[in-house]
């Protein structure tokens, strides 16, 4: 029988890698990450895992490095990290996509230093944007468990084999308590298949090299042919990541079958949006809140819904251009910035929009950086806001903050900017 | 501050003599009850005033954990850094300041475990840094998981059974890296420590002191050490002192001594030196007209 647990979003994500039945974990300790890999070295040594491995590593670097050797021997792995612990391992993350190797990876998002900042905001997520992996996100505890089974789903399928990210933010889940199903490992199974690898440094009969320097044109290895280059690699790398959003929603389509819960189309989830007229385009805790902004702002009469956005990588521009194609106006939230232009998910939705038949005004807001609380109210006075623009594309490089408490420090008021 | 009135002092409950080497505005620390981080913070500040450093001339860097905060609340500039990362961020401050005396204040896990490639290559270079690292055998600051100096059968967050990895000696470490001084206290040994602390600052060259703090909340409560009296008693109970004894030999053990002192002082040109006597070969150096 499933069992209902009260679980932080931290365990959640533990309790997934045993329904999992994960081979091989290692992390290092950050803050608010640490309790998903205290729970799983717990599990280990109380032999509740009897075939899992973990290791404690002396780094995030480690960790990850740690975790690419063993999925290459064959081992379904994990690791989870936060900001500057996650950007530790950046080295290794394209590393990871480029052996084509399928680690799962937890985020609980965080601010990047410095300053230093211990709470969420997702720079930590959209800083990973170009490493070639798969990116999903989540908005309660429940639908961290489901989406890292669904990781190892689409991280492990043949035609994909690429590592996948499941992010959610710090504090607010991480160490939030709510109910999680947690589902027999049975019916894990039947949705989860072991996995196949596609390298395995424990067949010893065949020998392999694993990232091998390649050369700008396909060298001539005379009887075995031309090898790839290094264009051939990353070229399948990209193909493979735009295919992985069909694998994607074939595995959700799959998973609700198997076990009754949905997100929407496995790539978005949606709010309201049947007669909707204006939408929020949002993430994680501010998608979360943006929910009860959109019940707020429909009581006023605004027909307002939400797209939460489920999977960043692969970008999936052909559903939001079915989802926009009726909408008015757009008003993105963002809780990163990129850095010098403007919100990520603000842009990546204007070029994902960009020539489609119709096209809704955009307007993007940065919340909530480094914690700072966003609630439902900012959230829809910043949806009236962008209503009673005249032309919000008019200056598109002027980033418009809500929340920020400038008024409390005069000393920051000078001549020429800030 | 200290007021004199009819030949008697009289301490004015509104400050504490430290109070000027303190941050304005960042105390109450965020440290817990029973934690030795407040007595070795004050050590520090009594062995910088007894050393007459100019405090112009101080630098505090440190990493990340409990340890690392000290670098925010002492009065001096200071950089609290990425984890691990305080002994480069040190290295790039004194090869472009050799003026300024360079203190490093962080703890075990970041010194040994994430920065320990770092710990290594100063040491080797002999860089004019002094290392304060408060040992306190695991990863305080995110609750307690297992570290690279926690002992054998010390149990912790990710080790709820005992740990069963060997754990770094930290003086043995430094000494064979090439640290020309190196010292070890435990957080009871707070005048040995001070003499100790000052001789490392005056020190030329790369000096390294262990100091070994009690962490009641997240490793004393898991490992039948309560608060931290009853770790500074254990301290006291297992303390050997023992100056010049080869490091190699004071490896901590559950329940084993705890071996203290002085273990190597010696001269050797420093990572500065060897810098300034290449630019002055570089400058002898008559260009070919």
């Amino acid at each position: 029988m499933p069992s209902i647990k009260l679980l932080k979003g931290n365990h959640a994500a533990a309790y997934a890698c045993k329904s999992a039945r994960v081979g091989m974990v290692a992390a290092y300790p950050i803050t608010p990450q640490s309790p998903v890999v205290e729970k799983i070295s717990e599990f280990v040594e109380a032999g509740e895992l009897p075939g899992t491995e973990f290791v404690k590593v002396e780094s995030e670097q480690s960790a990850i490095a740690a975790v690419i050797a063993a999925s290459a021997t064959g081992s379904r792995v994990f690791t989870a990290s936060s900001a500057n612990g996650l950007a530790y391992m950046h080295e290794l993350l394209p590393w990871a996509a480029g052996t084509r190797l399928p680690v799962v990876l937890c985020i609980a998002s965080r601010a990047l230093a410095a300053p230093w900042s211990v709470w969420t905001d997702h720079a930590d997520v959209f800083a990973t944007r170009d490493c070639g992996w798969i990116t999903m996100f989540a908005e309660n505890n429940q639908e961290i468990y489901d989406t890292v089974l669904t990781a190892y789903r689409v991280a492990e399928d043949p035609n994909v084999y690429l590592p996948a990210f499941c992010a959610y933010d710090g504090y607010i889940l991480s160490h939030t308590l709510m109910p999680v199903q947690v589902e027999d490992i049975e019916k894990v199974d039947q949705f989860l298949p072991p996995l196949k690898h596609h390298i395995n440094l424990t067949d010893f009969e065949h020998v392999k090299g694993v990232g091998p320097v390649t050369l700008p044109d396909p060298p001539d290895r005379g009887e075995y042919g031309y090898a790839p280059g290094y264009f051939e690699f990353r070229f399948s790398m990209q193909r493979s990541l735009e295919h992985s959003l069909s694998v994607i929603k074939q595995a959700h389509k799959e998973f609700s079958e198997i076990f009754g819960r949905s997100y929407g189309n496995g790539v978005y989830k949606t709010y309201k949006m049947e007669d909707a007229e204006v939408a929020i385009f949002a993430v994680m805790s501010v998608a979360a809140e943006s929910r009860l902004a959109v019940d707020f702002l429909r009581e006023k009469g605004i027909k307002v819904g939400l797209v939460s956005l489920k999977v960043f990588r692969p970008f999936p521009s052909e559903d939001l251009r079915e989802i926009f194609k009726d909408i008015s106006n757009v008003v993105v939230f963002d809780r990163e910035i990129g850095y010098g232009w403007e919100g990520v998910l603000s842009y990546e939705l204007k070029a994902a929009l960009y020539k489609s038949s119709t096209q809704p005004d955009i307007k993007g807001y940065i919340v909530g950086l480094g914690g700072r609380d966003i609630t439902y109210q900012q959230i829809a006075k910043g949806v009236q806001t962008a209503l009673t623009m005249e032309s919000v594309n008019e200056n598109p490089i002027q980033t418009d903050f809500i929340g920020l408490q400038l008024d409390k420090l005069q000393f920051l008021k000078r001549e020429g900017g800030y | 501050m200290i007021k004199k009135e009819s030949n008697s002092m009289i301490l004015d409950a509104e400050a504490h003599p430290l109070d000027s080497y303190l941050r304005p505005g960042r105390i109450p620390h965020i440290w817990c009850s029973g934690c030795s981080l407040g007595s070795i913070t004050t050590v520090v500040i009594e062995a910088i005033i007894e050393s007459e450093i100019d405090p112009k001339n101080i630098a505090i860097v440190s990493g990340i954990g409990c340890t690392g905060r000290a670098a925010g609340y002492l009065n001096f500039d200071s950089f609290h850094t990425t984890h691990g990362r305080a002994l480069p961020f040190a290295i790039g401050l004194g090869i472009t300041d050799p003026n300024r005396k360079v203190i490093v204040i962080s703890g075990d896990g970041d010194i040994a475990s994430i920065g320990g490639n770092h710990l290594i290559h100063a040491a080797r270079r002999n860089a004019d840094i002094t290392v304060f690292c408060v040992n306190n055998f695991q990863y305080g600051m995110t609750g307690g998981q297992v570290g690279p100096t926690s002992y054998i059968g010390q149990y912790q967050t990710t080790s709820p059974y005992g740990n069963i990895e060997e754990p770094f000696n930290l003086p043995a470490l430094a000494a064979s890296c090439g640290a020309t001084y190196v010292s070890r206290w435990t957080a009871l040994d707070v005048r040995r420590m001070k003499e100790s602390f000052v001789e490392a600052l005056l020190h030329k060259g790369f000096s390294f002191v262990e100091i070994l703090g009690a962490c009641p909340t997240t490793y004393g409560r898991r490992n039948q050490l309560r608060d931290g009296l009853t770790i500074l008693e254990n301290f006291k109970n297992r303390t050997i002192l023992q100056h010049g004894i080869d490091p190699m030999k004071a490896q901590i053990q559950k329940d084993g001594p705890i071996i203290v002192g002085k273990f190597v002082e010696i001269q050797k040109p420093t990572l500065t030196d060897n810098l300034l006597r290449l630019h002055k070969m570089a400058k002898n150096v008559k260009p070919e007209l």
